[in-house]
């Protein structure tokens, strides 16, 4: 019997080992996996609805900056940014952050650190795919807590947003890009609890450097030139930055595209990374009492 | 045995503001010892508390990089209410955030029961049952900004502005703990509330600005409904030598008020806390 037991917790390990050799049986049982995840991460996700609405009301930041900014703006333009290009700005950030959010290194620290990952490694799927499959559930719940952003947004400042149809053809595959690379920093530092203790710390350190280089809560071209040069190259403006230039017409056609292949250069990158680490790291988790 | 037994009973009689010390310094002791058994963790924590605090200072930065003065505050000034408020989040996150999420956990799975039996007050022992030691380092950079502040403005606060400031500020400490509780309090009626804890946290970071910034109903909110203002720009303003006697007068009957509403409310819902067992 407990030998039985043991071949199943050492099975998951040699299995992702396999499965690294067969990427399409991987992708294939992703695939036909994903709408269950979907309608279960849904389930979830309205089970808990007074709380979903409550912990999206904790993203209040935009507001309190656009407060800030307006209270600036009143004697006059601050670079180019009049009162209502900041409400314009600010709304947009508040959507994009609304819309992109994420929670995956919380979950998958807690369960690294409970042991409960074992549960996830006996299924035959790669845990990121389950994870992002939970992770993305959320969305129409978030999407309807955006819609009164949206409003807000077309009432007070429909004339700062963008008429061309390719910007807003291209936000929802931005948004896509911005998501997959906040869920794959994620993903890397969640794999890190397998290496250390507080992954979480690590994390909490990228996400208050990102508040300030992402444009969430400064617009980046308030920076100086040195600054701004440097946010250009780093990830963190295609998490947020990028969609509000796109949605606020700041940004042409070429160098849209440009900025998009830019995005989803770093989300491959990431990718690459997490998937590489997390195969470095399983090999150390030993499930506790798994 | 017949201590637990008897427990409740000399906690009233011998009672008194000595053993209260007494059991809080106990407290601190022990979280203190386990917190230093994570030292790397610790190291981490001072480390990331200084990344945040610089972050905080960049949109500072930048828009008095822009303008000299907004809406009478200057950036100095506004470096002031920010050390207060750097300050704060370090009593926050260092002693009531960890401890009350703790009650929290306690009331929803009942092992509240333990806590209950023990012979002191139970409002004492929850509220400090779990401190983050390493939070001193918010601490010492709050006082580090006020200093920075008043170094760059080439004068310093008179003694009476710098008393009337401290007493303002053992105001903010027992308003801000009497909203926490207040938060818990509601754990005994509805079950999950660590997310309406996260609000209460993310809303109190709108301190980081003076609240006279904010225009209308917002201002109206944070002053007398959710009093941001009365713990740090009033405290920021009394250092500032700026408040008046009547301003301060009103502050501090306000946090008092709210301090024994507070205690009313926790003692009320701790009446109708019904363990897990019974």
């Amino acid at each position: 019997m407990s030998a039985q037991a043991q071949s199943i917790a050492r099975e998951p390990i040699s299995s992702a080992d396999d499965r690294e050799t067969s990427w399409t049986e991987s992708l294939r049982a992703g695939w036909r996996a994903w709408p269950g995840l979907w309608r279960a991460g849904i389930a979830s996700a309205v089970a808990y609805r007074a709380e979903f609405v409550i912990w999206m009301l904790t993203t209040n930041m935009p507001l309190v900056m656009l407060a800030l900014w307006s209270a600036v703006a009143r004697s006059g333009p601050v670079a180019g940014y009049s009162s209502a290009d900041f409400t314009a700005y600010y709304l947009t950030s508040l959507m994009v952050r609304v819309l992109t959010g994420c929670w995956v290194v919380w979950e998958m620290s807690m369960e690294i650190r409970s042991g409960t990952l074992s549960l996830r490694l006996l299924r035959p799927l790669h845990p990121f795919v389950a994870y992002a499959a939970e992770n993305l559930a959320a969305f129409p719940l978030r999407a309807l807590v955006a819609t009164p952003i949206l409003v807000l947004l077309v009432v007070f400042a429909h004339d700062k947003l963008t008429h061309d149809w390719l910007a807003w053809a291209l936000f929802l595959p931005m948004l896509l890009g911005a998501w997959l690379i906040t869920f794959l920093v994620m993903a890397i530092v969640g794999t890190l609890a397998l290496f250390m203790e507080s992954a979480i710390g690590l994390f909490q350190l990228w996400l208050s450097v990102s508040f300030v280089l992402s444009g969430y809560l400064i617009p980046l071209d308030l920076f100086p030139p040195a600054l701004r040069q440097l946010t250009a190259v780093l990830p963190f403006r295609f998490t947020v930055s990028l969609p509000i230039e796109l949605v606020l017409g700041r940004l042409s056609h070429a160098h849209a595209l440009e900025l998009m292949a830019a995005q989803w250069a770093y989300v491959a990158g990431f990718g690459v990374v997490a998937l590489w680490l997390w195969r470095r790291g399983l090999s150390r988790f030993g499930a506790f009492g798994g | 045995m017949a201590e637990s037994a008897a427990g409740p009973i000399p906690e009233s009689s011998s009672g008194g503001f000595a053993s209260l010390l007494r059991v809080a310094r106990a407290l601190a002791r022990v979280s203190a010892v386990q917190a230093l058994q994570y030292r790397v963790e610790a190291l981490g924590e001072a480390l990331l508390t200084l990344v945040r605090v610089a972050t905080a200072v960049v949109p500072l930065l930048v828009v008095f990089g822009q303008r000299q003065s907004v809406e009478g505050w200057t950036r100095d000034e506004m470096l002031i209410v920010l050390g207060w408020f750097t300050f704060l989040t370090g009593v926050l996150e260092g002693t009531l955030s960890p401890s009350l999420l703790a009650v929290i956990e306690q009331v929803r799975n009942g092992t509240l029961d333990f806590v209950l039996i023990k012979p002191a007050d139970a409002q004492l022992l929850v509220s400090f049952s779990k401190l983050s030691p390493t939070r001193i380092v918010d601490l010492v950079c709050g006082l580090g900004l006020i200093v920075t502040a008043f170094v760059r403005m080439g004068r310093w606060p008179s003694p009476g502005d710098l008393a009337l400031s401290f007493v303002l500020l053992l105001s903010a400490l027992a308003v801000l703990y009497s909203i926490a509780l207040l938060v818990v309090s509601i754990a005994f009626v509805a079950v999950r509330v660590d997310n309406l804890f996260f609000l209460f946290t993310s809303t109190f970071d709108l301190a980081r600005w003076p609240t006279t910034i904010f225009g209308g109903v917002l201002r109206i909110i944070f002053t007398f409904v959710l009093p941001l203002a009365l713990m740090t720009t009033v405290p920021a303003l009394a250092v500032l030598g700026k408040l008046e006697w009547t301003n301060a007068v009103g502050a501090l009957l306000g946090s008092v008020a709210f301090f024994l509403i507070a205690r009313f409310v926790w003692l009320r819902s701790l009446a109708r806390y019904t363990s897990a067992s019974s």
